[in-house]
């Protein structure tokens, strides 16, 4: 067997001592097709950094391990490093300039020229660009392809399908291309697109470019791989060939429970409840990067609901949409009554309160204190905390004495009511934001990522709070990126795919039925696919 | 003890320590010429009242988070026009004044909800905005002034029956109004009383405001716009009343500073009022994101202060006329060195 082209051995990495890679091993021969797949913040972006040399990883004191191509070590301390060995790249956004062509696109920066009566005086700078030669090499590289497209067509205005191959052309246009890194290619493709997509990946396989994909959609990864390496936390978990392998296998293993889970969190799962608090009716957000596209769920009162689901498949948006903070259409009834869509007022006067996804941009006024973190929300929406009288002063005495019983209850680690938010360490932002919506004394709580970036001894603390709200009688819906924390809180599960409702779960559902859902199968799919295998 | 010390320092600030000390070195210096030190602080204290408004403006524009308000002229037109039509009465004293805010006030409402349309539509650069259009609404207003259906011989042209003078004189109506109440000398030290105290009123008003809830409310959208929307405020309506806000201070703060300054200045008069009054409240140690109504008060006592007793200093020490080119340069530079900064409080 020849040199793979590329190897990466033993690769660690972390970040401020937060281990984010552990001892990963990829191997990729030559016109091979090999997929990584993993869930978000599993590490392939950070995998992929590393062999890039971007400057996130020689900033943050370098990697370990080693990284072989075509069996010689090399340490890229740039990402023009990598290119020049031959490593080219697709982003997930496109890298292009809309005002122009696909040619001058596909040549930007490495332009053929040929010389003039200046650029002999004055140097290469100032020579003339060789237009028909560069048309003539973006056509063959769109033709490898078997793309139509006319190459002295603006990028501006094509289709967004056409733009993913515009970058490709642009990468197997550079001679020495050996290994070309696809970063979720798919995920902005509709199915056809997809499909022609992925024909295309495997021609240029056969032409001995070897090819690493990144997806997480696993059909794709069925159709296409060779080989496949999941990773989960930062470790890998299984590779092997794809013949290995079954969808449910690779669902399993992508997101499986975390060893550390320490039981459950919300306590004995609780009697299902009849009534219910909240019906949402085909509600639709337009939320960029996380659209919701027609959705149909119910609440019951006293549960914690989870709403889970991958990366920009929409799982983000419910709560915004219900609040009223993003674009939304649909009907949401909440006991009983309609409630308006897009009007956070509306929302709020309900006594629905809301933790966001974005402590920093919409949670927190950063530069404020905590006590009037805490209190802003209910003094403009229901005229607590003001004093008696016309001129609705505030009232500080009232302010600072709830401030100190929320740091208290919250258990909020600060020097005093009067510290400036920004100061506080994630969690206990996050504390503070949850007091916040306590402090309106809610009826239903949305509660979106509430664990994000904050430190694991903070995180416990935090679903313990919610659970705690929970046993007051508050009715929660949490949405969440990580399936452990949901499973150890949540009392039902619901899952989003690409805008939709893919399907409901109690907690202690296998791992494979979440991963099905994840990855767009139906829960009848899901329950048929078992009952062929048992 | 030393800890309060610290802390009353940290409050303070570094920059307007060294004013602080600066002026304190300027005073002492001024002792030493034939310069009459409390002739010099009389003039001050005049100066302070007089443009103290203007500065008390810039508070609730960018606690909206509209950042300075370098439209104010919009607001200083809509006081002219109360002052003229006053001085076309030929009110004296009191009804003047009054009568002069009456008019200044609703017109600065006005005038400040459509500026504050505008600003709404380009957030994010009021002040860029702002400063043009303050500029605009000065030349606009020349031909305003030109053919403005005053009859009074005392504005218009004495000859063509048309079109208001470039410089009225207020001594004959309601000139020194505010300036002359209660007003009583001290160690030759002459306070102007009512002056004083009509902008300790509206400095109190203002402060009041900022601790209710649409002043709070106001205040949360200039800092988090996204936490508003999200807490159920309307953005542009709490921007709006804050530049509405800003705008009739301006309004009558021109009311105020024509009775103090003796006259009114049409046509190109206005153009710079924002500037000064910018300055001082930066210097004040607000930035361009937060102000409270005490660094407007710190900042007009310690820039017109500056201004009055450095000016005839200078000229002392120095042969020659330089104090004005000293006070462009101050003025300037200090709207410069705040813009700079990003934070306010205790890092400006």
């Amino acid at each position: 067997m020849s040199v793979p082209v590329l190897e990466m051995k033993k690769i660690s990495k972390s970040f401020y001592g937060t281990q984010v890679l552990k001892d990963i091993n990829v191997t990729v021969n030559e016109g091979e097709i090999h997929c990584l797949v993993g869930e978000n913040g599993a590490g392939k972006s950070t995998l992929m950094n590393i062999l890039f040399g971007m400057s996130v990883i020689t900033d943050t004191g370098g990697y370990e391990g080693e990284v072989l191509i075509n069996g010689k070590p090399v340490a890229f301390d740039s990402p023009k490093a990598a290119i020049g060995a031959g490593i080219g790249m697709v982003h997930q956004e496109f890298m292009l300039l809309p005002g122009f062509s696909v040619t001058e696109n596909i040549k930007l920066n490495r332009e053929d020229t040929k010389p003039n009566l200046f650029s002999r005086v004055l140097g290469r700078k100032l020579e003339t660009l060789d237009r028909k030669k560069m048309a003539a090499d973006a056509r063959s590289a769109l033709d490898k392809l078997g793309m139509s497209i006319d190459e002295w067509v603006p990028v501006a205005g094509l289709p967004v399908g056409y733009l993913q191959f515009v970058e490709i052309a642009r990468e197997i246009d550079k001679e020495n291309l050996q290994l070309l890194v696809l970063d979720e290619p798919t995920a902005v493709l509709t199915e056809s697109e997809a499909q022609q997509f992925l024909a295309v990946v495997q021609r240029l396989a056969s032409t001995g470019i070897s090819i690493l994909f990144i997806t997480h959609r696993l059909d794709e990864v069925m159709a296409v791989a060779d080989t496949i390496t999941i990773l989960k936390d930062g470790e890998l978990v299984s590779s092997g060939p794809t013949k290995n392998y079954t969808i449910a296998q690779m669902a399993e293993l992508m997101v499986g429970r975390k060893i550390d889970t320490k039981g459950r969190i919300g306590g004995e799962k609780k009697e299902k409840a009849t009534k219910k608090v909240l019906e949402i009716r085909n509600l639709r957000v337009d939320m960029p990067g996380e659209r919701l596209r027609g959705i149909d769920l119910d609440v019951y009162e006293g549960e914690i609901l989870g709403i889970g689901g991958l990366a920009g498949h929409g799982k983000i948006a419910l709560a915004n949409g219900v609040m009223g903070l993003y674009a939304s259409q649909g009907q949401v009834i909440y006991e009983g009554v309609e409630v308006p869509l897009n009007n956070p007022r509306e929302a709020l006067n309900r006594g629905l309160a809301f933790v966001s996804e974005d402590r920093r941009g919409v949670g927190l006024v950063l530069e404020d204190s905590i006590a009037n973190n805490i209190v802003l929300t209910s003094m403009q929406t229901q005229d607590k905390f003001l004093k008696p009288g016309p001129l609705k002063l505030k009232d500080q005495k009232q302010i600072t004495a709830h401030a100190l019983q929320s740091i208290e209850r919250f258990d909020i680690r600060c020097t005093g009511p009067d510290q400036i938010v920004r100061r506080l360490s994630g969690g206990n932002q996050q504390k503070v934001c949850i007091a916040r919506a306590f402090t309106q004394n809610p009826k239903l709580f949305f509660v979106s990522e509430p664990t994000r970036g904050i430190d694991v001894g903070a995180k416990s603390r935090v679903l313990e709070l919610i659970a705690e709200l929970n046993r007051m009688g508050v009715t929660v819906v949490i949405t969440s990126s990580e399936l452990a924390e949901l499973r150890s809180i949540c009392d039902r599960i619901a899952i989003i795919y690409e805008g939709k409702l893919s399907g409901i779960l109690s907690p202690d559902a296998p791992d494979v039925e979440y991963g099905l859902l994840m990855a767009g199968k139906s829960l009848e799919e899901v329950r048929s696919g078992e009952r062929a295998t048992n | 003890m030393k800890e309060r010390l610290i802390k009353i320092y940290h409050g303070f600030g570094l920059p307007r320590l060294i004013i602080s000390v600066f002026l304190l070195a300027l005073i002492i210096v001024a002792a030493g010429t034939e310069l009459s030190v409390p002739g010099l602080l009389s003039d001050a204290l005049v100066r302070i009242g007089q443009n103290g408004i203007y500065v008390l403006a810039m508070v609730p524009s960018i606690q909206a988070g509209a950042g300075l308000n370098f439209g104010l002229p919009v607001g200083v037109i809509a006081g002219m026009v109360g002052v003229l039509v006053a001085m076309e009465n030929s009110l004296l004293g009191f009804g003047g004044f009054v009568v002069a805010l009456l008019v200044a006030i609703p017109l600065g409402i006005i005038a400040g909800y459509l500026y504050s349309l505008l600003l709404n539509r380009v957030a994010g650069q009021e002040m860029m905005v702002g400063t043009y259009v303050g500029f605009s609404v000065v030349a606009g207003m020349c031909i305003f002034w030109l053919m403005a259906p005053f009859k009074n011989p005392a504005l218009i042209w004495p000859v063509g029956g048309q079109g208001l003078r470039v410089t009225l004189t207020l001594a004959d109506t309601f000139g020194g109004t505010l300036n002359e109440f209660l007003k009583f000398e001290i160690f030759g030290l002459t306070v102007p009383t009512g002056l004083l105290l009509f902008y300790a009123l509206l400095a109190f008003l203002l402060w009041l405001f900022l601790r209710s809830k649409p002043g709070v409310a106001m205040e949360v959208v200039g800092r988090n716009p996204r936490f508003a929307v999200a807490s159920g405020l309307n953005i542009n309506a709490y921007r709006s009343v804050g530049i509405v806000l800003s705008t009739v201070l301006a309004s009558i703060g021109y009311v105020v500073y024509a009775q103090s300054f003796g006259f009114a200045q049409l046509y190109n008069g206005p153009l710079m009022t924002a500037f000064p009054a910018v300055a001082a409240v930066l210097i004040g140690g607000a930035s361009t994101r937060e102000a409270k109504v005490l660094n407007a008060i710190i900042g007009v006592v310690l820039f017109q202060t500056l201004l009055t007793v450095a000016m005839p200093v200078t000229n002392q020490l120095i042969e020659g006329n330089i104090s004005e080119i000293a006070r462009v340069i101050v003025s300037n530079g200090m709207i410069l060195y705040a813009l700079t900064r990003v934070t306010g409080g205790e890092q400006a």
